[in-house]
Parts: C-alpha cells; structure tokens; sequence
C-alpha cells in the first residue's frame, strides 16, 4: 500500500513532487476503502454460508412456506451471491445499511445508539489503563526484582487470566450486592431513561451540555464497575509491555551516561528512558483501545450494557446479517482510524519518523 | 523508592475520587405507581399485531391491544368478548355477527368502530406474516377476505367462515394476537407503499387495551404508559416496564436489591437460592408449552412402528421431572397440554427397559444401533438429551448429541434431515386445534408439498386416519362431542405418533412481596399487567 520508491531516492521524492500530503492522503483513503471493500465481502461471505437461515430468523421456525417464500423473494435472496452483494454495496454507499432484523430499524440508526456506549466504556477503560498501567509498569522497571516489581508482575497475571465475566460478577456482588456502594447493572437509571437528549450519544456529555447533573452524576456511577473491569484487561497488558520496554531501554548505556553525567534520576528515567518507550507504547495503547472499542461482549452482557459488543453477537446468532455487517464495519474505521492516529502520534514522539 | 511512593499516591488519589463520585447519589428503589421488570427482551422483533410471534412481543401486545374475543384477566378460563361486545352465529354456523362495545377509544382518541375490526382482520390476511395461518385457515385469502369480513354497519361486523372449520374454532382464534384491533385512521396515515402502516407498527403502537408504548429499544427496555381511558377502568400502574437483563444472575442482583419488582428468567438454580428470602415471593404458573421428542419417520430404523413404541418406554419421566426439572416442568404425555380444555391427563408411559428392549428386538435391531439426537443449547434440552442418550445405551442403542441454536436446528427439522430431535412447543392460540394441527394433520406428505410449519410433516408421519379424525373434530360443532374427539385423538396419538410428548413446563415468577395481581395464563400471549398494584 502507499506511495514508496526505490530506496535511496525517497528523500528526492519527498522534496519535490507530489507533495507529501498527497501521498498520506492516497495512502489513507486506499486503507480505508480496501478495508471496507475486504470487511463487507468476508462478512457477507460469512453471514452466506453460515447454516443459520435469516429467512427463519424473521419468520420464525412455524411459517408456512409460502410466507417463507415471499420473505425470500422480498430479501433478494434468490439472486447470485456476487448480485446481492454488488446491491448491498451500491446501497451502503448511498448510506443505507439496511434494516435490522432484530430491532426492526435502520441498521445505521441502531450503530449511532450502540456505538457511543461502547465508545464511552471503551474511552474510559484505556483511560484507567493508561494512567495506571504506564507508571505501574515504569516503577517494577526502576525496582526491578523488589516488591513493587513482584506486586505488578501478580497484577498483571491476575488482570491476563481471571476471566472477565467471573469478575464482573463477583464485582457486582460485592460492591452493588453486599456493599450497596454502587449502582446494578445498566447504563443509568431506567427512570432516567429519556431525560437527556441524545446528541452526542455519549451520556456523560449530553448530560453535561445539557447540565442535567443529576444524570451526570447517576450515569458516571453506572460507569465505575465496568470500566474497571474492562481495564484491567488493558491495564495488565499495558504495564507488562511498559516494564519490558522501559527494562530494555535502562539497559542502555545511554541511561548510563546519562546517570555518569549526575542528572537526577527522575529525568533519567522520564526525560530519557521512557522517551524512547513512547513509541512503541502508542502502538500498544492504540491497539489495545481498538480492541475494546469492538466492544466485550461479556462486560456488554453481564452489565446490561447496550453497546456493539452484545449488538453484533445477538445479531450474528440470529443471522441478522444487515446489522453484523454493519456493526463490523463500524469496528473496522475504528481500526483504521486508530492506526491513523497512532501513526500521527508517531511521529509527534519520534523525530525520525516526521519524514523532514 | 520516592517514585513508588509517588505512584501510590497517585493511586490512591484515583481511589478517593472513585469513591467521592460513589458517595453523590443514592439509589432510589421502584416508585409506588411504576411496575419494573428484568427479563431478556432480545427476542422482540416487531410490535406489529399482525406479525408478533416471540414470547416478550406476544406479552407485550396483549397489553396494548384489546382482541375481538378475549380471556380476560379475571378469569383466564371463560372465553368473553373483548372489543366485541356479543356475538351471533348464523343458522348454518358460517357467519359470525359480532357488535363492537361501545364507547371504546384507542389512544388515539379515536372512537373503535366495526371499520377499525374489518380493517385489522382483513390486514393480517394481506401482510400475511407468519402468524396469518391462524386467520387463514378459515379459508381467507388477499383476494376473498373483503369480501368474507365485513362492517355491515357502524358498530357490527360479519366474518363469514370459508372452511369447514367450527364457529367455535373461529371465536377462540379470534383471541390470538391476530385477533387485535388497531387504529385504522392512526395506521393508514403512517402507510408507505401500500404496506398497511407495516413499517410503522412494527415499532409503534395503535391500540385500545390497558397501556400504550412509549418507549421501546432495542436490547435495552420497553416502557409502557398506562391508558386511563380503557374500558375496565384506569389500570393502578402508571408505567410499566421492561427492563433488558441478559444475564440471569444479574436478573437475581436486581430483584433482591429491589431495584426491579420481577425478575422474569431465573434459573431453577437462582430460584432454590431465593427460597425464603425475606420479601422475596415464587409464583408458580402452569404454562402451554411442551417438551416433545420426534422421530424421523423416513429414518430406515426409527421409522419402525415398534422402535418408536420403544423409545416412550425409555425416557426417564419420573426420573427428569423430580430431579434437574423439578418446579419447572410436569410429566405430561399428551400434545394438548393440561388443565385446559379437553385435555387428556393419563400419562399412559413410564420407564420400562426391558419392554423397550424387547420392542426393539422385535423389531430386528436387538443388536442395537446408532442415533443422532438433536436440540437445543439452552437448559433444560442439554440435560434431557443427556438423560435419554444414557437411557437408550441401555437398550443397547449408542446417541450422539447434537447441540445447536434454534436458528440452526429448526431448518434442518424443516428439511426432515433430523433423526431424534427433542424440541419445543407451544399453542398459537388456546384451542386444542392449534396443536392437533401442528402434529397430528399431513394432509400432503410429499417432499415438494413442503408443509414445513407442521411437526407431522416434518417427521414425514403419513396417517390418513388420524388427519382425518383432526380435520373432523375441527369441524364439530356440536361442544361435547368435539371434546370428546380431541380426547380420542390424543388417546391414538399417544399410541402410534412418532412424537413423545413428555412434559408440560411451568412458569417461576420471582417478585417483591408488595407487587400483586400479575396475571400469567398458560399461553405465552395471555400476561396481563393491568391488575398489578403495588
């Protein structure tokens, strides 16, 4: 993919012409429409051949064949694959996804619901992640072998390999169940439900816009269990990586130097070592935010949470094709746009790669 | 270790102000006036009366529309009418005059008129969705049905029956959800190319029963408003609602904090656990639906008359009911279940090895052989199959078990390409019809006729006897004597089917002891909320 010329004359390229924007831009729509173009195929080739029959999921098992039939006909189903999804295609373009079969609306209407609820959930988790897991991991670097270092290590075991929903349940049992501490499960409050106007669709800023605090405040505790749950996934990935990328980096003998010439040594760790680790910490990061924003099915169930995790997998149990592709697709631009952003962030942390 | 220090600092400051947040809001519990339920809502599909046929859309229908004949509430035996007010058959039992009630209003505000009756009956014969069958049998189709149902004047309506079918038949019919009465004005201004307002009501609602919809999303909750202009009186909920909760254990959180009034699927596990549970209360409701085993009659051994014989003296009746099926499902051996009409309580079979061994060897397969059994992933169907497969090796007989979800299992049943499947059932409507139907009436057994809604086509079991006798009995119109021939059917059924009836499930409703008078009949659409109080 892209725009690259035989090595050694990369550097003229890039000076004259096409300036490189051009190429970044070509680079990034072919991305994201060979992305799109590769995703809506294997899904539809997928929802095609899955012994589920999306006739029956709308129907149902009782119908007589001639109301089998005409659901058939009407769903276009009698055509060649290769038909149908050249139809699909030219109407997703024009921004119709198609009818849920599940919902009963449009499948773009369902993924602006959905969507934002994992995006808040997902957001926040990394949020956690990040803002934990990157100094956990930089101290059980600095004291590797002591306490703390053994104590991040056991974390990060346990984050890796407790299952998620054993977890979240036990969570719930015993900050909601015998604490009273926090809220069950939900997104906020039924009798909430309605009060603040969906703009951005993520409630925590709705709310905020439209200053209905008490929601606010309602929807940020129905937040706490399972962002917390969903991170510690994130956070046991994130120190590990953080610890074994900054032990390589303070192994170096420029931290040496650095130490030889007296500098204190919080800069010699932040200023110098973790610098380095910047970059390859954005990659983990944004992969790791990526995968939450397809959204836990598991967190998503247990907390009743209604987001894209439980939208696309109820969907794709019910052959509700319409909605997994479009779920899927969705989950796709959020890969791609993460792999944009981090490239970006890239190039902010490391001098070499800015290409000037 | 100063930067330790400084990392659990920071740690702990995240910590204080997790709990600040925490400590800003207290919970408040269900208000007086407002029913909430958790239940899984994921099988809501459509609200459109004509279309519903998923057990949250049957539940939830039967709350926003008033039906043309109805088993009200009060008394879920007694077939009344409900928008209609009486009804008249005609001298050779074809036609029905119905005269609407008067002084209905739907939500609207619009008056319910015999032009609001002929519009929906004649509605579902033209969208012909799924649960159109239950309406055309009657011999109604796109071309005759405006002719056959008709408002003959402002307050009257005349549905002429075009099969053999009984009158009686008819009005239980007219109870089903296809029997409920939407708001012409209302649907038709929501039309969009001539689909009947079908798109619209799909997720919208135009009745006259108890409640409206406000509110339904998708995987998330149903809010229902209460309709005070409804003809039994305001109901004593303002607002019900159902709230989505996949996960039954957190389904059981919610019910013991009292953060929800019901919790609608429980386990039987959860269930046992909440025994006792100070202001908790279990209901237990005796429902329609069956769990029936089908052979496949074109399956060169199964197929054998003695083989099927043998396999009702296998299964472990007793055995299942009182152990992993206690409180939930009851031995029952005939296709109509019990405690309604005409049904027949003998349950004629119990575990009998060394009888079905001997069938089997009757048969010429005392050597034994191998079966697939198929069903379904969700409790209790694993369990049952396990507790057959165990049962049929020692007859000799080797099951492998199949798990798969509905979406799955049903259409390799509909091709006939099962061999042993233990499945499910339930009445569409309460009449001992629906099911005689459904298991005991092929009237074309051919591989293209593809009479793929009905059980006894799919298991290819080609009884002219027994059609004949279902057709005849549908026909009766004479009450006893029709009773009485469902009761001889089932008797024969129950001999040479190639289906084992084997239990009839029951409901467990876990609720806070202060909510009463939640209404759950037998049949998935019969659940009523406008008794509930608080």
């Amino acid at each position: 993919m892209g725009l690259k010329t035989p090595l050694g004359l990369e550097g003229m390229v890039n000076k004259s012409f096409p300036p490189p924007i051009v190429g970044q831009l070509f680079r990034l729509f072919s991305s994201l429409i060979l992305t799109f173009i590769g995703l809506t195929a294997i899904t539809f080739i997928i929802g095609r051949v899955m012994p589920a029959d999306p006739v029956l999921a709308i129907v149902g098992d009782r119908a007589s064949r001639e109301v089998y039939d005409a659901m058939y006909l009407q769903m276009g189903l009698d055509k060649p694959l290769i038909q149908q999804y050249l139809i699909y295609i030219s109407n997703v373009v024009q921004g119709d996804f198609g009818k849920s079969i599940m919902t009963a609306r449009d499948v773009l209407d369902d993924l602006i619901r959905f969507f934002p609820a994992t995006l808040e959930l997902a957001t926040i988790a990394t949020l956690i992640g990040v803002f934990i897991g990157v100094p956990m991991g930089v101290g059980a670097a600095v004291y590797q072998g002591q306490w703390f270092d053994h104590l991040v290590r056991v974390i990060g075991l346990f984050g890796y390999s407790v299952p998620i929903f054993w977890l979240g349940m036990v969570a719930l049992l015993i900050f909601y169940g015998w604490l009273d501490v926090l809220p069950g499960p939900g997104r906020i409050e039924v009798f909430y439900d309605g009060v603040v106007n969906p703009v951005t669709g993520i409630i925590l800023i709705d709310s905020a816009l439209q200053e209905e605090w008490e929601v606010f405040w309602n929807a940020v505790d129905h937040l706490i269990l399972p962002s917390t749950i969903l991170a510690t996934f994130a956070l046991a990935y994130i120190a590990r990586m953080t610890r074994s990328f900054m032990l390589d980096q303070l192994n170096q003998e420029y931290v040496l130097t650095a130490r030889v010439k007296g500098l204190k040594e919080s800069s010699v760790i932040w200023g110098h070592a973790f610098r380095n680790v910047l970059v390859q910490l954005i990659t983990i990061i944004g992969l790791t935010y990526a995968s939450l924003l397809e959204g836990s099915v598991l967190t998503e169930t247990i907390f009743s949470w209604p987001g894209i995790g439980q939208y696309i997998t109820t969907s794709l149990f019910n052959a509700d094709m319409n909605a997994v592709i479009g779920g899927t697709v969705v989950v796709g631009i959020c890969f791609v746009g993460i792999n944009i952003l981090s490239d970006a962030l890239y190039k902010l942390a490391d001098p070499r790669a800015r290409g000037d | 270790m100063k930067l330790i220090k400084r990392g659990v600092y920071s740690v702990l400051a995240l910590v204080g102000l997790t709990f600040l947040c925490i400590s800003s809001v207290a919970y408040a519990k269900t208000p007086s006036n407002t029913l909430v339920m958790a239940k899984s809502i994921s099988d809501l599909i459509t609200l459109d009366p004509a279309e519903v046929f998923e057990l949250t859309g049957g539940e939830v229908i039967c709350n926003i529309y008033d039906r043309v004949m109805m088993f009200e509430a009060e008394d879920l035996t007694k077939l009344v009418g409900g928008v209609a007010e009486s009804y008249k058959i005609s001298g050779n039992g074809k036609t029905v005059t119905f005269k609407i009630r008067s002084g209905q209003k739907f939500h609207s505000g619009n008056p319910v008129t015999a032009s609001d009756v002929e519009f929906s009956l004649r509605r579902v014969v033209h969208l012909k969705k799924t649960p159109s069958f239950i309406l055309t049998q009657f011999g109604w189709d796109k071309d005759n049905v405006d002719k056959l149902i008709k408002a003959t004047g402002p307050m009257t309506v005349s549905v002429t029956n075009n099969s053999d079918f009984s009158a009686g038949l008819l009005l239980n019919a007219l109870s089903a959800g296809v029997g409920s009465v939407v708001d012409k004005k209302v649907v038709m201004s929501h039309e969009k190319n001539g689909d009947m307002g079908y798109e619209w009501l799909k997720t919208n609602s135009a009745g006259s029963g108890p409640f409206s919809l406000k509110t339904w999303k998708a995987n998330e909750l149903v809010v229902l408003e209460a309709n005070p202009e409804h003809r039994h009186g305001k109901p004593k909920m303002k607002r019900v609602i159902l709230r989505h909760v996949a996960e039954p254990a957190a389904q059981r959180l919610l019910v013991e904090k009292g953060d929800v009034d019901m919790a609608r699927n429980l386990t039987p596990d959860q269930i046992k656990g909440l025994k006792g549970k100070k202001g908790i209360v279990i209901d237990n409701n005796a429902k329609a639906g069956s769990v029936y085993m089908a052979t496949n009659n074109t399956h060169p051994i199964l197929g054998n008359a003695d083989v099927r014989k043998a396999i009702r003296y296998v299964v472990d009746y007793e055995g299942m009911a009182n152990s992993f099926l206690a409180g939930q499902y009851k031995v029952h051996q005939s296709f109509w279940p019990g405690g309604l009409w005409a049904s027949l309580e003998n349950n004629p079979f119990k575990q009998d090895l060394t009888k079905a061994k001997s069938l089997v060897s009757k048969a010429g397969h005392g050597k034994g052989f191998k079966i697939v059994i198929d069903t379904l992933t969700t409790a209790p169907f694993p369990e049952i199959a396990q507790s057959v497969q165990q049962s049929l090796s020692k007859i000799g007989v080797e099951a492998e078990i199949i798990l798969s979800e509905g979406k799955t299992l049903w259409p390799k049943y509909r091709a006939r390409k099962h061999e042993l499947i233990i499945a499910r059932w339930s009445p569409d409507y309460v009449d001992p019809h629906s099911n005689a139907d459904a298991f005991a009436h092929n009237p074309d057994n051919r591989q293209e006729a593809k009479l793929t809604g009905k059980p006894a086509w799919r298991t290819s079991w080609d009884d002219k006897g027994i059609t004949a006798l279902t057709e005849a009995a549908a026909r009766e119109l004479d009450l006893v004597k029709r009773e009485q021939m469902y009761l001889d059917l089932q008797r024969q059924f129950q001999q040479t089917a190639p289906f084992t009836f084997m239990f009839q499930s029951s409901e467990q409703l876990v609720r806070q002891d202060r909510v009463k008078g939640f209404v759950s009949g037998a049949n998935f659409d019969l659940v009523f909320y406008r008794l509930v109080s608080k």
